[in-house]
């Protein structure tokens, strides 16, 4: 029966790579662009050199730190929309230890990281917050708060972290070197958030697997009143739910800001809040499934600029391949309960 | 209109709700259908209004054969159907609800709409503002509107499920009125019900259900005597039990008052003590389920005063019930009982594993192995718990109890089980009862009420009966006090 099931799902995903791939060769050759060349310029351009392969794990770490939160969140029936702007909370928050606080390296980085956590955190548990208590839904919570952290992160470039010689969309000064991720020689990788990003999603592998609280989660959203019968406080989980990925989603925005941009920018957190929205979709929520689904993501990601060197075609394209997946794994698994509710 | 069912047969499952019913019901009559709740009412209904398609059988109206696939295609046909709670829109307007389902080119012709519901609503006598919003009005109210909404679809049956349900009396002589008044026109009705002093006043015939079979069928006059006979199986011998051996008591209530939107309780006082079982009577709806979960801490009394085995209870969260040892189990045993979707190891392991963040599943596994065991659970530990069936679903709950429980409540502990998993369940509620446990449930069997109770209350038109001695009353005189009655 098992093994049945896990055949017929890698038929289904088979099916789904296949009509992405058949969708993006029709908008190619749309394009007037040789589909052939072009797959391969956006899957082997991540790997031409050690430095490209610096920028997959840069892509990676916060798509594998959203996705992660973003587990625990829809572990609990949660759409948690909200990861962008956590992140940027997280990103926020680490400006501040950054920019505030006089340190040497040693401190610095783990207080950027802390803060982040915090940051983000606190801007997670704002949406819970207004779903548990202010029956406003987590979609509508997460997307308002979103525009509301990016208002904000404008601000402070432009008010209180101006630089001396005028504000600029460039953001705000770069932070002291102290507050710098150390990278990887040779390329614009760091460890500590890769080692970061990993013990996330091994942790929330672990918790969702083995532990209580996990469980308690998943039966919140499965079937949140007979939880709530069980003597389940299923307010509280909801709320540490939102927390705990809000917390994850803040420390990609901080890492964002000290390894990759060393300066708080506008829309620091790059769209990678809603494309690990994705990432988790097409895992099927399930996270031994996330790492491989981000490196590929990443691949894309990195592969896609030579698109637009090489062939003058918009780099956009990466984005379309990766969502048009999402898309068509989404339709054919939703197309195959439905045959098999008929043959029922 | 007359309609014709022919040999309708529904299944679910296991279950034949429907067991190739036949009856005709002449146009321009009133013609009650009654049953207990499981006899099959409600689906037989569901099929005539489109809801629902039977496995074989067939309809015919005025003669010709048709198919009914949806209520629109039924309503089409000329069948309409008000449901027992209203299937309206509450935010939206009487006048936009009126104006719902009807056909006729894409612009909304809100002010002929308007004169037509005027017009209808003054021939009926009903006081219906077009443009009050429909959740702020009463449960009789919205009937009105839903009977004028089909009327003016141009309907010439309309089926009324358990219509007098929720609604004042002067709504009720009302509603009375004009479906007389229907019928004089031509219209076909079928009433619904299982308070049979309203059919006896309304219908000039009536078709009794009983398991999923036509058990009988009456004319105008009959009595009250002749339904429940038709409506209850005979009594089985009573095989003796031990007499309760009464504790403290477990639940006390004083004065309270438990109050939903449709239906309210007054004046409740009664004490259920360690090792009584209490059985809790009456047709569906009549209360028994609101006093369950006050008992159970889920509905908070409005009212007086609720103690727990000697605690004080009286709006205390639902956690403080749990602490004092009280369990509920209610019908709906996938919609509140259990997680759809979780194993039967996962659940264990939710409830009782002892500490720690960490589960230790084979720990787990090896207590739901056990349980399987004990409780004779068809399935493994990582079965899932929506795939068992409802028989085991039930020995599932009732396996995952705490130990110790001061107060058990159980709603229809038996129902959808057959005969053997039913004599499993209560010999083991009979086990808890020894140990010192209340033990409260509700139930349409009037055997399995008689034969496990110490007590019996009976609930009727919102009120509580005085609790009656199991063993001094009989299946029968328990019969007519479900039909409303008085002792």
């Amino acid at each position: 029966m098992k093994a049945h099931l896990a055949g017929r799902r890698a038929l289904l995903a088979l099916v789904a790579i296949a009509l992405t791939f058949v969708s993006s060769t029709i908008i190619l050759l749309l394009a007037g662009a040789n589909p052939l060349e072009a797959f391969g310029h956006l899957l082997t351009g991540a790997f031409e050199s050690p430095r490209k392969l610096g920028d997959v794990a840069v892509a990676a770490v916060p798509l594998l730190l959203c996705s992660a939160g973003m587990l625990v969140t829809f572990a609990a029936g949660l759409w948690n929309i909200g990861v962008e702007g956590q992140m940027v909370a997280g990103a926020v928050a680490a400006t501040w230890a950054a920019l505030a606080v006089p340190a040497p390296a040693g401190v610095m980085i783990p207080l950027t990281i802390v803060a982040g956590l915090a940051g983000g955190a606190l801007w997670g548990l704002l949406a819970g917050v207004l779903k548990t208590y202010g029956h406003v839904h987590e979609i509508f919570a997460g997307l308002g708060l979103n525009f509301v952290s990016m208002a904000l992160t404008n601000y402070l470039i432009f008010g209180p972290w101006k630089p001396p010689d005028g504000a600029t969309m460039s953001g705000t000064d770069p932070f002291p070197e102290a507050a710098w991720m150390p990278v990887i020689t040779g390329t614009r990788a760091s460890a500590i958030p890769l080692l970061l990003a990993v013990v996330a999603i091994a942790a929330v592998y672990v918790m969702l697997r083995d532990t209580r609280w996990g469980l308690t989660l998943k039966a919140i959203g499965l079937n949140g009143q007979a939880a709530r019968r069980m003597g389940i406080n299923d307010r509280l989980h909801v709320l540490v739910a939102f927390a705990v990925c809000g917390g994850l989603a803040g420390l990609a925005g901080a890492v964002q800001a000290t390894a990759v941009y060393h300066r708080l920018i506008p829309g620091i957190s790059g769209g990678y809040g809603y494309l690990s929205q994705l990432v988790v979709l097409l895992s099927g929520l399930r996270a031994a499934w996330v790492p491989l689904v981000v490196f590929f993501f990443s691949v894309v990601q990195v592969g896609s600029p030579r698109l637009e060197l090489r062939m003058q075609v918009d780099s956009s394209l990466g984005g379309v391949l990766q969502a048009s997946l999402v898309l068509f794994f989404l339709l054919v698994n939703g197309l195959g309960r439905r045959l098999e509710r008929r043959r029922e | 209109m007359k309609i014709e069912l022919r040999d309708i047969t529904k299944r679910f499952g296991p279950v034949v709700a429907n067991d190739g019913i036949s009856v005709t019901i002449e146009g321009g009559t009133i013609h009650g259908l009654l049953g207990e709740n499981g006899a099959g009412k409600t689906t037989l209904m569901k099929i005539l209004s489109g809801y629902q398609s039977c496995d074989a059988g067939s309809i015919f109206l005025d003669g010709r054969a048709v198919r009914l696939r949806s209520p629109a295609e039924a309503i089409t046909a000329g069948i309409g159907m008000l449901h027992q709670d209203p299937l309206d829109i509450p935010q939206l307007s009487v006048l936009d609800n009126f104006m719902l389902g009807r056909e006729g080119g894409w612009r909304l012709r809100r002010e002929a709409a308007r004169a037509t519901l005027r017009e209808l609503c003054a021939r009926f006598g009903f006081a219906l503002d077009p443009d009050a919003i429909v959740g702020a009005l009463t449960v009789g109210e919205r009937q009105q509107l839903e009977l004028v909404r089909l009327l003016s679809l141009g309907i010439r049956a309309i089926i009324l499920d358990e219509p007098t349900t929720g609604i004042s009396a002067p709504q009720k002589a009302l509603l009375f009125e004009t479906l007389q008044r229907l019928a004089g026109e031509g219209l076909t009705v079928v009433f619904v019900s299982h308070k049979l002093d309203e059919v006896g006043q309304l219908c000039s015939r009536a078709t009794v259900l009983r398991r999923g079979r036509v058990a009988g069928e009456v004319r105008a006059p009959f009595t009250a005597d002749e339904l429940v006979t038709l409506m209850f199986d005979q009594c089985l011998e009573r095989s003796p039990r031990e007499p309760a051996c009464l504790g403290a008591p477990a639940v006390e209530l004083r004065d309270a008052s438990i109050c939903t939107y449709r239906i309210a309780l007054h004046d409740v006082s009664i004490s259920v003590c360690a090792g009584e079982v209490l059985g809790l009577a009456g047709l569906e709806g009549s209360g028994q389920s609101l006093f369950l979960q006050a008992c159970a801490g889920i509905l908070p009394i409005a009212s007086g005063a609720i103690t727990v085995a000697g605690r004080e209870m009286t709006r205390q969260p639902y956690r403080r019930y749990l602490e004092a040892g009280v369990a509920f189990v209610p019908a709906a045993r996938l919609e509140e009982g259990l997680v759809s979707g979780l194993t039967v190891r996962e659940h264990v392991a939710l409830l009782g594993d002892g500490g720690g963040p960490f589960i230790r599943w084979p720990h787990a596994d090896a207590l739901a192995a056990d349980m399987i065991r004990t409780y004779n659970i068809v399935g493994t530990p990582h079965t899932a718990v929506h795939e068992l069936s409802g028989g085991n679903q039930q020995r599932a709950l009732l396996a995952l109890l705490p130990e110790r429980l001061n107060l058990l409540l159980m709603e229809h502990p038996t129902r959808g089980l057959d005969i053997e998993s039913a004599d499993w369940v209560w010999s083991r509620l009979l086990q808890r009862r020894e140990q010192g446990t209340a033990i409260i449930f509700t139930s349409t069997d009037l055997d399995e009420l008689v034969e496990n109770s110490d007590r019996i209350v009976v609930f009727s038109g919102g009120a509580m009966s005085q609790p009656v001695n199991a063993c001094d009353i009989t299946c029968e005189e328990l019969g007519h006090l479900i039909g409303g009655r008085r002792p």
